[in-house]
């Protein structure tokens, strides 16, 4: 591949695709240097604090939430045999298909005071449930673990299911029996996968907007918001994203710190499964329960409840809707282009470039997806907006957020392709007499076609599901489905946002698939 | 008898891997099980630990019944040692963890005390610090006989301790584990491929085919009395020639008269002689002259392959000094006191 590239060409190319990421942080960090006073004093005496306590809390619970619910998940999964585990086993992803806006508006829809599950419990003479306040810290924090704790139970699984038997027989010849081999040596030895599932939930955590802005939970992102659109202050937003920006490069910090030196690979290429240890009578009742109670919340009830006010709202279904959905699709396509183009020039850029510090340079490039939508939306506004009005009304802004934000997810397939494209095939290729473009066309084509698929594939059900950078980057009065709910969901009619949500969720559906096969081939 | 296996047997699906096996080793011994891969070796070793269930059989350690109908005493509960055949080290604990992991019931000083003790006694003293990932294939070998030997088990199981690493290195642990297993009086049972490995190491082998005994006996006895051909040829090289038995121990060869050996019983008509290639001596004076149809040189000797005035080949070390060229006669006799017969094969 180097052939293909040059290095300083490369090393340029890398840099130009670390912009986006680097952009915003760089305008975030550096608006602390001129405080705009007014507004921030009041920020910091009756906002800050209040707002950074609630982001906090929501990051250790909805963290603790999707760990215990994750790993317990996973080595039920893993380890035991019970009624129902195989279809349990991919069926505990589905709720990656849910948006945590869209569960939010299912869950404010049904379970608030006045919706039907509290006033059916008042008709029928029950207690009052007014202490049942879904639109709280604690909602927020239980709607988050639904929808989040799946990444956990992703990498555990794999961890689980990369254990070989031998490890636990050499526990045993040394005196633990199966407890002490799972807390002695299964647990220590997923510890770096678990921490990268954390991270991860505690990234989205920072990162989400729409659950605690259909809760009317003060965060940092909202806050961003609330000061950019309500207050109008650009340079108090951008303060306040510098702040979720030293947060999440904490959080990335400590992940990649956690993970240390030791990536625990167990090379046994006749590698025997551990074997499944048979649940029976209450244990299996038990759980099979657990596990269909976590997927009916998170997953089942909420599309029933969705499915069911979809038709109740069929008459929404006007052009105006068709124009919503054309748009999400249009926007999520060709975002997916530019994202997976930007990804395969990145691949072979890093490929090309070879020094170490041009790697590091590939790597800030896909730090974005650490940063939340509300930060890349003013961080990069900001910059952008001192050129004048140029880009006013344009998706430039918008546009270059998104590839900040979702470059990693394209990037990670796409290395992955062209990992399997070792120099022996271009030389090769090269003695059969093709050139440059020849190589391209008939070897890394074909070659990279399925990596570059998947790719498009998670970009583009991301871009359908991101609210963020898009309700706050957007032209005026351009709506898109996820927007749409969002509105729908301010103005709390929670029933008529299900029209759009039911198709986010449907298209979700799609990267779960691939997962979830993914996740079976390892196996 | 320190350790029983008796008429041990395990059957997969159906299939025997192991039929009737039957040994002991006395306290202190070091056995080792010798055979062709898939034999059934490692089944073995997984049942005297406790990794699988006998179908048939008894195994018992220092009189105590460990498994048999209906008694199988879970692995952890059998304080038998186990180093298994890629080291399985645990890669989230460095040499000094790994060490230590089974010693969980001593109190922590004690516990780092005895680890550090034994990793300085394999000679890896200044890795303790190290993780699996940062030691070599002999290091990691070292640490892996370490953990097994921490808690101090009544048997040290080793599985291809030796497979994966390098002539020479392996040489020298196969010497070294050998003193260091005598010194701590530890009774052993390993499984190898290599019967250079267990001559250097066992007083006993057990020589397994097909999930049956062949022979157990000591290093010498597999190599100079074995009692089928399968040892015979299994266990050093080996070379047959025709003879012929008049029933007084003496039997009429092709390369002059040879004297039966005196413990096994006397035959009569045509049998099969084994020769070995030090039994077979390169001699200038000697009437009996073999063609060189093949010669490698093995440093400090030569191994001829010689094709004798019938047609029959035989093998012989010569030392490096007479290089003969292939083709050339050269003159031999036999230099051995007795033979070992076994019936003729068509």
């Amino acid at each position: 591949m180097s052939a293909l590239t040059r290095a300083p060409a490369a090393t340029l190319v890398l840099a130009v695709l670390a912009l986006p990421a680097l952009l915003p942080i760089a305008a975030t960090l550096l608006a602390w240097s001129s405080p705009e006073t007014g507004i921030w004093a009041h920020q910091l005496q009756y906002v800050l604090p209040r707002v950074a306590l609630n982001t906090l809390l929501l990051v250790f619970w909805v963290g603790l939430g999707s760990l215990l619910l994750g790993v317990g998940l996973g080595w039920l999964v893993a380890f035991h045999e019970f009624p129902g585990r195989r279809v349990l086993s991919w069926a505990l992803l589905l709720p990656l298909a849910v948006p945590g806006y869209v569960l939010a508006v299912v869950a404010a829809g049904t379970l608030d005071y006045a919706g039907p599950v509290q006033s059916w419990f008042r008709s029928a003479g029950g207690p009052d449930l007014r202490w049942l306040q879904v639109r709280s810290l604690g909602g927020a924090a239980v709607i988050l673990t639904l929808t989040l704790y799946p990444y956990v139970y992703m990498l555990a699984r794999v961890a689980f299911d990369n254990a070989s038997r031998t490890m636990l027989e050499v526990a045993m010849t040394l005196g633990e029996d199966q407890r002490g081999h799972f807390r002695r040596v299964m647990l220590p030895m997923a510890r770096p996968a678990l921490a990268a599932g954390l991270a991860l939930v505690c990234m989205e955590t920072l990162a989400d907007f729409g659950v605690v802005a259909a809760f009317n939970v003060d965060t940092l992102t909202t806050a961003i918001y609330r000061t950019w659109y309500g207050l109008f202050s650009l340079q108090a937003a951008l303060q306040l994203a510098g702040l979720l920006v030293l947060g999440v490069l904490a959080a990335a910090w400590l992940e990649r710190r956690s993970r240390g030196r030791e990536t625990y690979a167990v090379t046994r290429p006749e590698r025997e499964r551990m074997p499944r240890r048979r649940l029976k009578g209450f244990s299996a009742v038990a759980a099979v329960v657990v596990a269909s109670v976590v997927l009916a919340l998170a997953f089942l009830l909420p599309v029933w409840q969705l499915s069911a006010w979809a038709w109740q709202h069929t008459a929404d279904l006007d052009s105006r809707y068709l124009d919503f959905a054309l748009r999400s699709l249009g926007v999520a396509g060709s975002g997916a282009l530019l994202v997976v183009a930007a990804a395969l020039l990145h691949g072979y850029a890093l490929a090309g470039a070879g020094h170490a510090w041009a790697r590091g340079l590939g790597r800030l490039a896909t730090l974005g997806y650490a940063l939340p939508g509300a930060v890349l939306a003013v961080g990069v506004f900001a910059p952008l907006n001192t050129l004048g009005g140029l880009l006013q009304g344009t998706l430039v802004v918008m546009f270059i957020a998104y590839l900040a934000r979702f470059l990693a997810v394209a990037a990670g397939p796409v290395e992955g392709g062209l990992a399997r494209i070792h120099g022996g095939l271009d030389e090769a290729a090269a003695t059969l007499g093709a050139g440059v473009a020849a190589r391209l066309r008939r070897v890394h084509l074909p070659l990279l076609r399925s990596s570059l698929l998947v790719a498009a594939i998670l970009v583009f059900v991301d871009l359908m599901k991101e609210l963020p950078i898009t309700l706050m980057t957007r032209p005026f009065g351009f709506e898109t489905l996820a927007v749409r709910i969002f509105e729908m969901a301010a103005e709390g009619e929670w029933t008529r946002a299900a029209l759009p949500a039911v198709m986010i969720v449907l298209v979700g559906l799609l990267p779960v698939y691939l997962l979830s096969r993914r996740l079976d081939h390892v196996a | 008898m320190w350790l029983e296996v008796k008429a041990a047997t395990r059957r997969f699906e159906g299939r025997a891997a192991l039929d009737g096996l039957h040994f002991g080793l006395a306290e202190g011994e070091i056995g080792c099980l010798l055979g062709p891969s898939g034999c059934g070796k490692t089944t073995t070793l997984r049942c005297i630990a406790g990794l699988e269930t006998l179908d048939q059989g008894h195994i018992l350690c220092r009189g105590e019944l460990l498994s048999g109908p209906g008694v199988h005493r879970p692995a952890h509960q059998r304080g038998i040692g186990l180093v298994f055949q890629d080291h399985a080290l645990f890669p989230h604990l460095n040499a000094l963890g790994n060490v230590e992991f089974g010693l969980s019931q001593l109190p922590a000083t004690e516990r780092r005390r005895r680890a550090t003790d034994l990793l300085e006694r394999v000679g890896l003293a200044d890795r303790l610090d190290a993780f699996p990932g940062q030691l070599s294939g002999g290091q990691q070998q070292r640490v892996a006989l370490a953990r097994a030997l921490a808690p101090g088990p009544s048997l040290l199981l080793m599985d291809e301790p030796f497979a994966n690493l390098d002539v020479a290195l392996r040489e020298r642990l196969v010497g070294e584990l050998g003193e260091l297993l005598r010194r701590s009086g530890t009774t052993a049972l390993v499984v190898t491929h290599e019967q250079q490995d267990a001559f250097t190491l066992a007083d006993r082998i057990g020589l397994i085919q097909e999930g049956r005994l062949a022979q157990w006996g000591t290093p010498y006895d597999l190599y100079h009395r074995p009692t089928s051909r399968f040892a015979a040829e299994f266990v050093g090289r080996a070379s047959f020639i025709p003879a012929c038995c008049d029933g007084s121990g003496v039997l009429q060869s092709e390369l002059g008269p040879l004297r039966e050996d005196p413990h096994s019983t006397h035959c009569s008509g045509p049998v099969d002689v084994l020769l070995r290639p030090d039994d077979v001596v390169h001699d200038d004076d000697s009437p009996l002259k073999a063609r060189i149809v093949e010669r490698s040189f093995r440093g400090a000797e030569f191994l001829y392959t010689l094709e004798l005035a019938s047609g029959r080949r035989v093998l012989s070390v010569v030392p490096s000094h007479h290089d003969h060229r292939v083709g050339e006669a050269i003159g031999i006799r036999l230099d051995t006191d007795h033979v070992i017969t076994f019936p003729t094969t068509g």
